[in-house]
């Protein structure tokens, strides 16, 4: 997605430390206030979403929402607001703590939902400020307020949080800051752009901004944005999250009591880093470098196709340059016309799919997988035991050779051993893990395995052959899934003896960093097969989407590079082609992604594709490939491809040469920039669509979900079914005939896609985020 | 099986007196003091077990030096066995063990641990370096390796003052588990003066007769412990949190200190002490062994042995008329408390039905503990054996309790009887 750190390289000089503040048990003095009992009384009632209460003299007000795993904000701020007015009008404590009743969250983000149903931009720029309005008071209340962090703390949890006098975060794994909008075209509206510059310094607060990445406690601590932390508690004479909110809720009150009675300024002393940072970014000029070279920086990454971080940078310099109010306003408006483009409605598209997509939606099986069996430890085989046995499942890594086992033991041990390096997991952990780890030449142990996945060459023979003798020493429980991205699984699947329990698991390279698996059935393959796999893969973190007898994103992905070969026959450079598709949104070229799979796949791959689907699927001419492999260019695991990679990347003259023999003229007709950049796209959203068409897919969204975290379609589009909806079917058809006219089959549009020309309101999103049938 | 008689040295803050000394001159004083003591003939014991903490590399099997250098026979075995906090308790059931095998009739066992100087060694990258110099061969070799060392191969390597399997320091641990249950500031304080009030009542009353006069070579005599500092509320309520900061409750007053000393006791088979003319102290009866989750449970020790050892020897909480407990913090030891008097707790992580119950504090750590007295990590295993056996003798109980936690989520439990006067 929008992963934008533009700031990342200054920000760690940006970071401070404040001193610790001492709070003494024994110096407390307790008295009770009579107005307590009558305000409480008063704001109780018709009080849903927050709950409060007196602690001697400090007000405990707990976000805590029945009807939501997660706190919403929009409802609870309303309440928030009434319960802080009448704190201040009748200085009823002299101080406040904010909690959240809730364990694994402080308090969530702005509801997308509601501000899409905001019929214009003024109504969601009116919502803004009266958030902003609200945490300006908090930020100049007289009454000192603690923010007392457990659990995500994100967008306007955050902003709230930074608007209060004090921050207390527990050191949990579940404890996460953050500035998430970006991710979905927004910015923070509530005061976010305005706060944070102040708070963690100009360069701290683009890099958190525009990268919208999460921040651990302890970095939060680190960079002055939390106050203090908190241990997260064992068991005691409660749970453990149950006492820790206790215990965060004790300490968040001992704080506020002591700031209350000025034990501890409200005004932090900052680290002389962060002064001279503060001095250094106070100079005119050097923060016009600043704004120049961040936004040169987020130009190049963003290729100017999103708008937000742009937004971001704006409303940041505005609130610098020309004061706060200025600022505000900015940030309200930029909202508000934020959240009306289309690149913010495909990201947050993605992000509904994508926890959809996280929801196990066949149910739980009857067994659960518990113990693993892979065969091939090369890259996947190695990615795909790494991605399991830290999630506690025993596998086993099988191979041929030693050599090869030793490989993959050594693959999965390094990732992990990075992490320890990183300090992001314990060596401890680390070796637990491994100890869940086998790496064996033989079948021993498959006699307990519940799955077995093959990552083994991709030829229908060794498939079956490997099929065969898996299944002679597996138990008849055992689920065989495969690791094909291309071969039939059905083909596969016709040598076995339990057909319903053979699944395609098709997982996408790397293994560790790629959020995807693509599960395939047969019409043989049973509900509970598909179920053990489902949460399986989600077991491991990933995303699943589920396709019929047929791999959805193969084909996709194939058309684009089918596509690509032809214009580089008709004269028109790797790098080229590679723009085109990235400067469309796609974050790598076809060919760089050639180079990476490998030639010889790629050239496998393409030949079955061919041959299943004839002419309609041809495009540039596989000849070169044949003759690149002759001549071992095999892409990145030979050192080339059609790219070099020495120091820099370069095409590669060798190529050049073989494509001599393969010239052919370009159309003149089709053949300007437009129109090569939309004959790579149009086919391959045509075959999305086909594959709706015949049910490979079940539905838009996971299809948009998985051409997007599968092969790479640009997110700011939302994927292929979310285009078609923006860019128009009939607009699209027009172009395909243009195209159909020249090249014939290869560009005739689907069925699906007729039918949504011939009714423009036809849509493959209606107003609401589809649901997973269509 | 019985317990003959135990000693100990004066236990004493490290960095004191013992300053100079190395970890078997402590042990040795200590075998010297039971030989003194008992009277045994240096070549009546069949074998000597040791437990300790951090090794002296030079002495890794301390037992068998110290036994040499106590004059023991030199036909003597003698192990050393590890087990964080309850290494001496380690020592002490091997001794029981091999006597109920019939392999001995007579152990000796003991514990020791010497914080005045510990193994810090070279960084990894600088030993690395060392070692292959030792196999170069040429000059230029040699020279090479020498030119490859940079300023943060000096860096030294401390041992390890945290968990390994967590990264989590002991008392920082102690602090999250005072918290969890919800245990005060106070409560600690109040228990931490206690120990240090009850430790200074019993010095003065002449009770710890466990421990030995040591004249230490070039100094004078050692014969009293010198960690018991009882103070007051006020004072030890000035102190600031030592590990979770700021709002800990953990301090330095009212965890264990540093500490050097060493114990021993000889441990025999009822009829073979009673062949040899002497007069047990107590019977040593069940024992048990157990481990939890070394993060969050670190030093529940005693919650989780507690039960089990009563349950082994047919008895009750009421049965006991003594216990002495391993003071680690005084937060850790009001956890077990709670913990041991919740049903919830019991049932939820032990899988037991209900809760032990606490023990009565009038029977309680009545002579001090590792609070006050000290904790040499290798020795108190004994200490508190010894101690439990005297308190039984000078109290006129019949059952005594020792329960203990350890570095790893490990702990102990053992009941011992008084023999019949």
């Amino acid at each position: 997605m929008a992963v934008t750190r533009a700031a990342g390289v200054f920000s760690k000089f940006s970071t401070g430390k404040y001193p610790l503040f001492k709070i003494s048990a024994y110096t407390r003095k307790y008295y009770c206030n009579l107005s307590h009992s009558l305000i409480a009384v008063f704001s109780i009632l018709a009080r849903k979403h927050i709950s409060f209460e007196y602690k001697d003299d400090v007000a405990v007000i707990r976000f805590n929402d029945p009807s939501s795993k997660v706190n919403k904000q929009s409802l609870q701020l309303h309440e928030l607001a009434d319960v802080l007015g009448d704190i201040w009008l009748y200085r009823s404590s002299k101080s406040v703590v904010l909690i959240s009743g809730k364990p694994g969250c402080f308090l969530a983000g702005a509801d997308s939902n509601m501000l899409q149903s905001c019929a214009t931009s003024e109504e969601v720029t009116s919502l803004c400020e009266e958030a902003q309005k609200l945490f300006r008071r908090i930020e100049q209340s007289r009454v000192p307020i603690v923010a007392a962090i457990h659990g995500s703390c994100l967008s306007r949890g955050l902003e709230l949080a930074t608007a209060c006098h004090y921050r207390i975060a527990t050191k949990s794994k579940e404890t996460v800051l953050g500035t998430p909008e970006v991710m979905l075209g927004l910015l923070p509206g509530a005061g976010g752009t305005q706060r944070l510059p102040k708070m963690v310094g100009v360069l701290g607060a683009f890099d958190m901004l525009l990268s919208g990445k999460n921040i651990t406690a302890d970095e939060a601590k680190k960079m002055g944005l939390v106050d203090q932390l908190v241990d997260p508690l064992g068991p005691g004479l409660k749970s453990p999250e149950e006492r820790t909110m206790e215990y965060l809720e004790e300490v968040a009150v001992g704080v506020a009591y002591e700031l209350a009675n000025k034990k501890i300024p409200l005004t932090r002393e900052k680290s002389f880093r962060l002064k001279l940072w503060d001095a250094v970014t106070g100079l005119g000029p050097v923060r016009k470098i600043i704004y120049s070279t961040v936004t040169k920086r987020v130009q190049k990454q963003t290729k100017n196709l999103y708008p937000a971080p742009f937004q971001i940078i704006e409303c940041v310099k505005t609130g610098i340059e020309h004061g706060s109010d200025a600022g505000y306003l900015a940030e309200a408006q930029s909202f508000g016309k934020l959240v009306r483009t289309s690149e913010s409605k495909a990201l947050i598209g993605l992000h509904h799919g994508r926890l959809l997509c996280k929801k196990n939606r066949f149910g739980p099986p009857e067994k659960e997988v518990k113990k693993l069996a892979i065969l091939g430890a090369g890259l996947m085989g190695a990615g795909i035991a790494q991605v399991s046995v830290d999630k506690g499942l025993t596998s086993i890594l099988k191979d041929t050779t030693e050599d090869a086992i030793s490989k993959g033991y050594e693959k999965v041990y390094k990732s992990f051993d990075t992490k320890v390096k990183k300090t992001a997991m314990t060596s401890f952990e680390r070796d637990a893990f491994m100890s869940n780890l086998s790496i064996q030449t033989d079948y021993s142990g498959f006699e307990s395995a519940d799955m077995v996945i093959e990552a083994v060459f991709e030829d229908l023979n060794i498939k079956h052959q490997v099929l065969k003798e898996v299944e002679a020493v597996t138990p008849p429980h055992c689920i065989f899934a495969t690791n094909t991205s291309a071969l039939p699984v059905r083909d596969i699947a016709a040598a076995s003896k339990r057909p319903e329990k053979v699944i395609g698991i098709h997982y996408f390279s790397p293994v560790d960093k790629m959020q995807l698996v693509e599960i395939v059935t047969t019409d043989k393959t049973s509900k509970d097969t598909l179920g053990a796999a489902v949460s399986m893969a989600l077991k491991q973190g990933k995303i699943v989407v589920t396709d019929g007898p047929g791999f959805y994103t193969t084909r996709c992905m194939g058309c684009l590079l089918m596509e690509s070969l032809r214009l580089l026959q008709e004269g028109v450079t790797a790098t080229k082609s590679d723009f085109l598709a990235t400067s469309f949104g796609f974050n790598v070229g076809p060919f760089t992604v050639i180079d990476e799979v490998g030639v010889d796949i790629g050239l496998h791959i393409s030949e079955m594709l061919c041959k299943a689907f004839g002419s309609r699927y041809e495009g540039g001419s596989l000849e070169i490939f044949k003759t690149m492999l002759e001549k071992g260019l095999k892409g990145c695991k030979s050192g080339k491809g059609f790219f070099l990679y020495g120091k820099t990347k370069s095409v590669n003259p060798e190529v050049e040469e073989i494509l001599k023999n393969h010239q052919v003229t370009a159309p003149s007709a089709i053949s300007s920039e437009y129109d090569m950049q939309y004959r790579l796209l149009s086919r391959c959203i045509n075959e999305s669509l086909m594959c709706l068409q015949e049910g490979i897919i079940q539905s838009p969204l996971e299809g948009d979900i998985g051409a997007v975290f599968g092969y790479g379609f640009p997110p700011m589009h939302g994927g292929p079914f979310r285009f078609v909806d923006t860019f128009g079917a009939e607009r699209l058809v027009s172009l395909m005939k243009r195209f159909e006219d020249v090249y014939g089959n290869q560009f005739t549009p689907c069925q699906l896609l007729l039918d949504h020309t011939k009714d423009p309101s036809k849509k493959f999103y209606q107003s609401s985020p589809s649901p997973l049938q269509y | 099986i019985v317990l003959v008689e135990g000693v100990r040295t004066p236990f004493l803050l490290s960095g004191t007196t013992y300053a100079d000394l190395m970890p078997h001159d402590l042990a040795r004083a200590a075998l010297q003091g039971l030989l003194k003591r008992t009277g045994i003939p240096k070549d009546a014991v069949d074998y000597i077990i040791y437990g300790t903490v951090v090794q002296e590399v030079k002495t890794s099997n301390v037992a068998r030096e110290a036994a040499l250098g106590a004059g023991f026979s030199d036909k003597i075995p003698a192990h050393t066995v590890t087990m964080a906090c309850i290494s001496a308790n380690q020592a002490m059931t091997s001794g029981v063990g091999l006597i109920a095998a019939g392999q001995c009739d007579a152990v000796v066992a003991g514990g020791v641990e010497f914080m005045s100087d510990v193994p810090i060694r070279h960084s990894r990258k600088m030993r690395k370096t060392m070692l292959s110099l030792n196999k170069a061969k040429t000059l230029g070799q040699r020279l090479s390796l020498i030119g490859s060392i940079r300023l943060a191969h000096l860096s030294p390597e401390l041992p390890a003052v945290a968990e390994f399997s967590t990264a989590e320091t002991m008392g920082h641990s102690a602090d999250r588990l005072a918290a969890a249950f919800g245990v005060s500031r106070v409560e600690q304080d109040e228990f931490a003066v206690r120990s240090h009030t009850l430790a200074k009542k019993a010095q003065d009353e002449g009770l710890l007769q466990d421990v030995i006069s040591f004249k230490v070579p070039g100094r004078d005599i050692v014969s009293k412990d010198n960690g018991i500092r009882p103070s007051s509320m006020e004072q030890m309520g000035k102190l600031k949190p030592a590990f979770v900061k700021p709002h800990g409750t953990v301090t330095a007053a009212n965890s264990s200190f540093m500490t050097d000393g060493a114990s021993a006791v000889l441990v025999m088979s009822e009829e073979k002490a009673l062949a040899m003319g002497y007069k047990p102290k107590a019977y040593l009866r069940d024992f048990v062994y157990v481990s939890q989750d070394p993060k969050d449970q670190l030093l529940l020790g005693p919650t989780y042995a507690t039960p089990k050892v009563l349950e082994r020897a047919g008895l009750s909480m009421s049965d006991i008329d003594v216990f002495e407990f391993h003071e680690a913090f005084a937060g850790q030891i009001m956890a077990n408390l709670k913990a041991m008097d919740s049903d919830w707790f019991a049932q939820t992580y032990m899988g037991r039905k209900s809760k032990v119950g606490t023990p009565a504090m009038e029977k309680f750590n009545l002579w001090g503990g590792s609070l006050s007295l000290g904790h040499p990590f290798g020795a108190t295993g004994c200490r508190l054996a010894t101690t439990v056996a005297n308190r039984l003798k000078k109290e006129g109980g019949q059952y005594g309790l020792i329960a203990a936690c350890a570095a790893g989520g490990q702990g102990h439990a053992m009941v011992i009887e008084a023999y019949p006067q």
